[in-house]
């Protein structure tokens, strides 16, 4: 920001310093930014600066990945401040004590903040207006503050806050500051547009990738080549020959080529010449899902048992017996891994993606053997996380070259790195069992293996029916898994949902009708632990099928529908499909929410949108295969992700009225979406498809 | 290291990069012009793309001794203010999420209006192959037609 002498800058800074050296400071860094120490006459807390010139600064505290929390949460502080949204300017915060969880994951930012956030700009607003009432001389309860000025009532006097700052400065800061009652909200709920978006149309430096600092290096890391192998020999002779490159580095498991541009690390990574070791088991994907198969049939000890399924087995008069079977996934997310590092004289200044920078601290910290508050670390906006950047393993071993190198650098991956080298959404198999009649389900039997960890069983239809049994089962594998958006539910939610879809077939029900009669049974009379609130589900349920007139049929269009709650969130979706020459296209998808009060209306639906489009993509295209540890699909030709000919034309969002404080919205919408797909498709074409990608099945 | 001209943005640039090294990382690490992105190296994801003579390009899959004078526009020559017609559209309608895809889906778009300034649905689901992880097709979709009409008024 640009400080010009004006009297108010003046003023701003004679009371912050009592003149002097500050004042001639302030003309000397004529152009510093906005958080430099003269600039903040006012700060009651580490979310807000508010200086004399009338610039408001909102701190951003968790990671931006996408999911809009660098809007959205500055936006609830900026409601209760009461400023005018186009003067703020939002920053995301580095990794300070003070804010919190600084932490991207579970879609917890918002759900986890909204309170202390409303306080923080509650606090600010009400010193603010102490401020004024003190200079006018009246009781604070005739003074009004909105769109960053507090007016007297009676009289009309008004002061804006940068004229407020430096007195507000020196009042006490009040413990317990009167929030805005919910329906005096008046920005909360509308749309805002993301506030970066000038800057990523523009194509301005945004991004880890786009790191350029005095003195850095670009580099590129050889990692195993598959899981199960390590580091052997290297000869790095020819590597070092390599037009632009200068150093290479061994770490423990890994080479590193420190050069003067990406692509001259790149090509010194590909003339390294070395020998990498079999000293594990190779693993492939067949052998997996064939110790899948033979675990299930074995079984385990129920997770939840409700009833009693083998008595109801003897009562019913058919039985559904079938299984599904999902691949693992890589994250694919747009930008591919990188961080800065620069590690010197016992300190390390860290920078890049991550969703996680306190772990990625703690680590660097542990593996350098520097102590932690001599590390700095902070992030820029991040091109998509999806859970892959809960891995501290891209920061830490920035960290380790810079230190071995002794240069300040940035490691780059590229996309074969990110796809041999993730902690993928593990591959799954679900066997399903239902016993019936010819009107009721008697029982349900679900039994799930991944890779890793085992499934859990309490979601719905568990708490709705008699009889219902659970058994989860992990496969131990050298393949690392990891969280990958909507971890357990992504997966979960199509097997659940597209066997109910199975069950109302065989029951011949309206699916929507059915799933409101389970609910209100879950409701009246709950069989167990119940895990779900039947009446959100049930309003999301009644939503969607006002939204998209269920019931009603158009020549031509399929539909499915299904429905999932997942972190706090509940969502119920219909979408409609056409078959173009024998292969289904997506029409439109309609999407009920109910995820409390909504924040920011253009950002919720967004990532709704984008859950629905992202859940589509997973469900029909792409899938990572293991063959002797090494993964089959290196790169996007292989891997394949949806195009915008793929995508629905339209994604309709609607949000069940709320008042409550808000649940979460990065990944809740994304689970249920291939259920609904599949019950279209089967609905056009009589097919059931229980495996994925879908595309695979669809030729 | 041999030395290059390259006619980027307007401007005649010169660059010394191998041969073999794509335009992409000439424009990024040597004429740091960053808003062009890296998604995948293999023409797959259009992360990269500008334009070359009005015409969509794949940044990461031309080396720098093929490029030539020929006329070289990325996401920061797209306009002088950033109030192209696409990107007028993109903020109004809050395309981006991550918005790590968003300047070749713009360069990819604004390519297709050149050669069709007003574009049906099946134009774009033929013309943008882009890959968004964050799933936002459906803006870009509204945002492409929106612009469309800015650009006729
Ligand atoms: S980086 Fe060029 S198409 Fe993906
Ligand atoms: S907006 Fe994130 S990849 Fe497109």
């Amino acid at each position: 920001m640009k400080q010009e002498l004006t009297r108010r800058n003046f003023l701003r800074v004679s009371a912050i310093t009592g003149g002097g050296m500050m004042l001639s400071l302030s003309f000397l860094n004529n152009t510093a930014n906005a958080e430099t120490v003269a600039d903040t006459a006012f700060s009651p807390n580490v979310y807000i600066k508010i200086g004399t010139d009338g610039s408001i600064v909102i701190m951003a505290p968790n990671p931006e990945i996408g999911q809009g929390v660098k809007t959205s949460l500055p936006m609830i502080v900026a409601e209760e401040l009461c400023v005018d949204w186009k003067k703020v300017t939002v920053e995301l915060a580095p990794l300070q004590a003070g804010f919190g969880r600084q932490t991207a994951g579970g879609s917890g930012s918002v759900r986890g903040r909204f309170t202390d956030l409303r306080k923080a700009g509650a606090t600010a607003r009400e010193m603010l207006v102490a401020a004024a009432a003190q200079t006018w001389n009246v009781p604070v309860a005739e003074c009004m503050a909105e769109d960053g000025v507090v007016t007297h009532k009676s009289s009309g006097k008004k002061l804006a806050y940068g004229d407020l700052a430096a007195k507000a400065a020196t009042l006490e800061v009040p413990k317990n500051p009167t929030l805005k009652e919910t329906k005096d909200f008046k920005f909360l709920g509308t749309r805002v547009k993301d506030v970066d978006a000038y800057k990523i149309v523009t194509g301005q430096p945004l991004y880890g990738i786009d790191t350029r600092k005095e003195g850095m290096m670009y580099a590129m890391v050889a990692r195993p080549p598959a899981y199960g192998k390590t580091l052997g020999s290297v000869d790095d002779t020819a590597a070092l020959k390599v037009n632009g490159v200068k150093q290479v580095v061994k770490l423990k498991n890994s080479v590193a080529v420190v050069a003067t541009s990406t692509w001259a690390a790149k090509k010194g990574r590909e003339a390294l010449v070395i020998q990498w070791e079999a000293k594990e088991k190779l693993e492939n994907s067949a052998e997996h899902f064939a110790a899948f198969k033979e675990m299930i049939e074995k079984g385990t000890n129920p997770s939840r048992t409700d009833g009693d399924w083998e008595a109801a087995k003897q009562k019913a008069s058919k039985f559904l017996d079938v299984t599904y079977e999902l691949p693992t996934l890589s994250h694919g997310q747009m930008e591919p891994l990188n961080f800065y590092a620069n590690v010197q004289d016992g300190k390390a200044e860290l920078f890049g993606p991550t969703q996680v920078p306190d772990s990625v601290r703690k680590q660097v910290a542990e593996q350098l053997k520097i102590a932690e508050d001599k590390i700095t670390i902070s992030s820029p906006r991040q091109g998509g996380g999806f859970g892959r950047k809960l891995m501290t393993d891209n920061g830490v071993e920035a960290a380790l070259i810079s230190a071995a190198a002794k240069c300040p650098v940035q490691v780059q991956w590229t996309r074969e790195d990110d796809m041999q080298n993730d902690f993928y959404r593990p591959a799954e198999m679900y066997r399903y069992r239902a016993a019936l009649t010819a009107d009721k389900l008697l029982a349900w039997h679900q039994s799930g293996v991944g890779i890793g960890r085992a499934i859990r069983g309490d979601s719905y239809v568990a708490g709705a029916i008699e009889n219902y049994k659970a058994e989860g089962q992990g496969l131990k594998s050298n393949t690392p898994t990891g969280w990958w958006r909507a971890p357990g539910a992504n997966t979960l939610a199509f097997v659940a949902e597209s066997f109910m879809d199975e069950v109302c077939s065989e029951l011949k029900v309206d699916p929507v009708a059915y799933r409101l009669q389970l609910f209100e049974a879950a409701k009246q009379k709950p069989v167990g632990k119940l895990d779900y609130n039947p009446d959100k589900y049930k309003s999301v349920v009644e939503l969607v099928a006002k939204m998209s007139n269920w019931g009603t049929k158009t020549p031509g269009v399929f539909r499915g529908f299904a429905t999932w709650f997942s972190f706090n969130t509940y969502v119920a979706q219909v979408v409609d499909i056409k078959l173009e020459k024998g292969k289904p296209k997506i029409v439109k998808v309609y999407c009920a929410v109910n995820c409390g009060r909504v924040i920011n209306l253009s950002g919720a639906e967004n990532q709704i949108q984008g859950a629905v489009v992202d859940g589509i993509c997973h469900a029909m295209f792409p899938k990572v295969t293991f063959v002797n540890g090494a993964v089959v699909e290196k790169n996007f030709y292989s891997y394949s992700m949806l195009k915008i000919k793929d995508a629905p034309l339209d994604v309709v969002v609607q949000f069940v009225p709320s008042e409550e404080a808000p649940t979460g919205l990065g990944e809740p919408a994304l689970p249920p979406i291939a259920a609904a797909l599949s019950s279209a498709i089967f609905a056009a074409t009589g097919k059931r498809i229980r495996k994925m990608p879908f595309a695979e099945q669809l030729v | 290291m041999p030395k290059y001209s390259l006619f980027v943005n307007g401007k005649t640039l010169q660059a010394e990069a191998d041969a073999d090294t794509p335009l992409l990382w000439v424009l990024r690490d040597h004429l740091n012009l960053v808003g062009t992105k890296f998604g995948c190296g293999v023409a797959q994801c259009g992360a990269c793309t500008v334009h070359m003579n009005d015409v969509p390009l794949r940044s990461c899959s031309l080396p720098i001794s093929a490029v030539g004078l020929n006329k070289i526009v990325t996401i920061e020559g797209l306009s002088e203010k950033g109030d192209h017609p696409l990107q007028k559209a993109w903020e109004e309608l809050d395309v981006a999420q991550c918005g790590y895809c968003q300047a070749g889906q713009i360069m990819a778009a604004a390519a297709l209006l050149k050669k069709i300034p007003n574009p049906t649905d099946k134009d774009i689901d033929d013309n943008i192959s882009n890959i968004c992880r964050c799933g936002t097709q459906v803006r870009i979709r509204k945002a492409i037609h929106v612009a469309a009409k800015k650009q006729v008024k």
